[in-house]
């Protein structure tokens, strides 16, 4: 664009033709803003024409998860209980990437209310792999990273609680980064777990996606829990391994289901690393196991709180047919909320329940600490952690929508970081069976820096970036 | 630990959640499988371990208390199901007296 070999509007015409022409099959939109989208790129043209883009991401088209507030548009969290709702506001994370120059696509799909390891749970319906039409995109944010494999968005933005930027970039073979907890501004996003909750983007590069990170990140007065922190994601992009320690944990490299294929690419991988100049440590995370069971309480007991102002009142479907007030929050939410929803506000319910608070509730909050001390005690000894981000590749449609234990297992290599508020990013790493392998990078607090610098790195010694799915 | 079917009926009314014919044991067979996989933190000894709430070291930040402009009223109800004089509409809240 700052070459005049094409202009903002001719990129969002051609990806509205794109996902014309592909979306049927991938199913990645829930709804597309053709208007806001060629509105924001026409502002973009007039910018480049006069030679003032406005940085990297003017006129760059981006597809939002359906969980952040765009001002006027329909936003839904993929649920039926919030069909119909227009925000009035910006997410900060949305009015930055507005203010950056950012064409916005449309809302993608991702599994209700962000619950889910694979988009099935979709209150309307789900989305196909692009590298694999039988296979699922991954979870939550699986619209997003699909969008972005089959090139129908430069950049994706999608929500991470416990995996579902990094587990959904694996399965579609791109680039996705979870922030640490409090660097993007959670202002505007529906909340499902808000210790948990970060916003961060999907990219066909690690250049890309720190791009991004880059103007979504800060204090914003909105978030009283967002960072002062100084944002600095690039300086030290192209600054290569050398010297730099990455921790290899058994646990992780040996966990429960891990398929050879996945194996093989990430043990390849740490090679290319230390052949380009890291060392490679042996660090514990002994945990790990108990970290699942402790997220599957903290986790839920967070969403039944969060999702308590769904009643049929303020916005939204609602269900006021019968006599009392009680009788509509019964009927709302029944009808308004899918199986997974239900069955995550019933078991974070229970938890917090009279009686079973201190044997549940408690108990995972301090089981969330020994995991937290895991991460600090291996991180004296590295600079970042390494590993597969999901044990395996994207698996079938229906493969696990009748197990949710299966299903919540495909997280147990990434809620760790959440667990621990930690950054971390999936990158492609190669293939197995024909499906992408994802190679996860986590680093400690506030060194966003550093996983995005072993992970450009990867990029570069291995020669792999992120490929279009081809149709 | 596994969950009655009478514990699914509570569960559900405390979190307001109506529930269709036959899925009180539908999720009190699903939920038990879940909680039998947690059950494996009773496995830890945390008796001298701090709980954890959040992971990063930022306590009550308050920002300065000056007024800035919020959502209108319009704006506000511009989503509500039901609206009346500017007000949430809601249904009675006590059933009438027999």
């Amino acid at each position: 664009m700052r070459r005049r070999e094409t202009t903002p509007s001719e990129l969002v015409e051609r990806q509205l033709a794109d996902i014309e022409a592909r979306d049927g099959e991938v199913h990645a939109y829930l709804r597309l803003t053709p208007k806001l989208a060629r509105a924001q790129a026409a502002a973009a043209d007039e910018r480049y024409a006069r030679g003032e883009p406005l940085g990297p991401l003017d006129g760059i088209p981006i597809a939002i998860k359906d969980v952040l507030c765009v001002d006027g548009v329909e936003v839904t969290a993929g649920s039926k209980i919030l069909a119909g709702f227009h925000p009035p506001y910006d997410a900060t994370a949305i009015a930055r990437l507005r203010a950056a120059g950012s064409v916005f696509l449309g809302m993608t799909n991702c599994d209700e209310f962000a619950m889910g390891s694979s988009t099935e749970n979709s209150g309307y319906f789900p989305t196909r792999n692009p590298w694999g039409l039988d296979r699922v995109p991954g979870g939550s944010s699986g619209g997003s990273a699909a969008a972005v494999a089959a090139g129908l968005a430069v950049l994706g933005l999608g929500t991470d609680t416990g995996g579902s930027i990094r587990q959904p970039a694996a399965l579609c073979g791109v680039v996705g980064m979870k922030p640490t907890y409090c660097r993007v501004s959670r202002y505007g996003l529906i909340a499902f777990a808000s210790s948990l909750d970060q916003i961060g983007p999907f990219a066909r590069s690690v250049t890309d996606a720190a791009q991004v990170m880059q103007v979504m990140s800060g204090r914003d007065p909105r978030d009283a829990t967002s960072a002062e922190q100084p944002v600095d994601m690039l300086s030290s992009l192209e600054a290569g391994v050398e010297g730099l320690r990455i921790g290899v944990a058994r646990e992780y490299s040996e966990v429960e289901g891990i398929e050879d294929g996945v194996r093989a690419r990430v043990d390849a991988a740490l090679l290319e690393l230390e052949s380009a100049g890291a060392e490679l440590v042996d660090v514990a995370l002994p945990h790990t196991d108990y970290g699942l069971a402790a997220y599957y309480i903290v986790a839920p007991a967070e969403a039944s709180s969060n999702l308590a102002r769904f009643d049929g009142i303020k916005y939204g479907a609602s269900d006021a047919t019968a006599g009392t007030l009680a009788e509509t929050y019964l009927r709302t939410r029944r009808h308004g909320f899918g199986p997974e929803v239900r069955r995550r506000i019933m078991l974070g319910t229970y938890a917090l329940s009279s009686g079973y608070y201190d044997a549940y509730y408690l108990k995972a909050q301090k089981v969330r600490t020994l995991v937290a001390r895991d991460f600090a005690d291996a991180f004296r000894d590295c600079d970042a952690i390494v590993s597969a981000t999901s044990p395996t590749v994207a698996f079938e449609l229906g493969a696990k929508t009748g197990d949710p234990l299966a299903m919540y297992l495909c997280d147990v290599l990434t809620l760790g970081g959440n667990l621990a508020g930690l950054p971390g990013l999936s990158l492609p790493c190669g293939d197995s069976q024909g499906l992408p392998v994802g190679l996860q990078v986590l680093a400690p607090q506030w060194r966003e820096d550093v996983a995005l610098r072993v992970a450009r790195a990867y990029e570069m010694a291995s020669g792999f970036t992120a490929q279009v799915a081809p149709a | 630990m596994t969950l009655s079917r009478e514990q699914v009926r509570h569960v559900a009314f405390l979190a307001r959640l109506g529930l269709a014919e036959g899925e009180e044991d539908f999720y009190a067979q699903q939920l038990s499988g879940i909680l039998a996989h947690i059950d494996r933190l009773q496995q830890l000894d945390t008796e001298d371990i701090p709980p954890t709430a959040q992971v990063v070291e930022v306590i009550n930040p308050l920002r300065d208390d000056v007024p800035e402009p919020g959502l209108s009223q319009a704006e506000a109800l511009a989503g509500a199901p039901a609206q009346q004089d500017g007000y949430f509409l809601v249904k009675a809240i006590q059933e009438a007296e027999p």
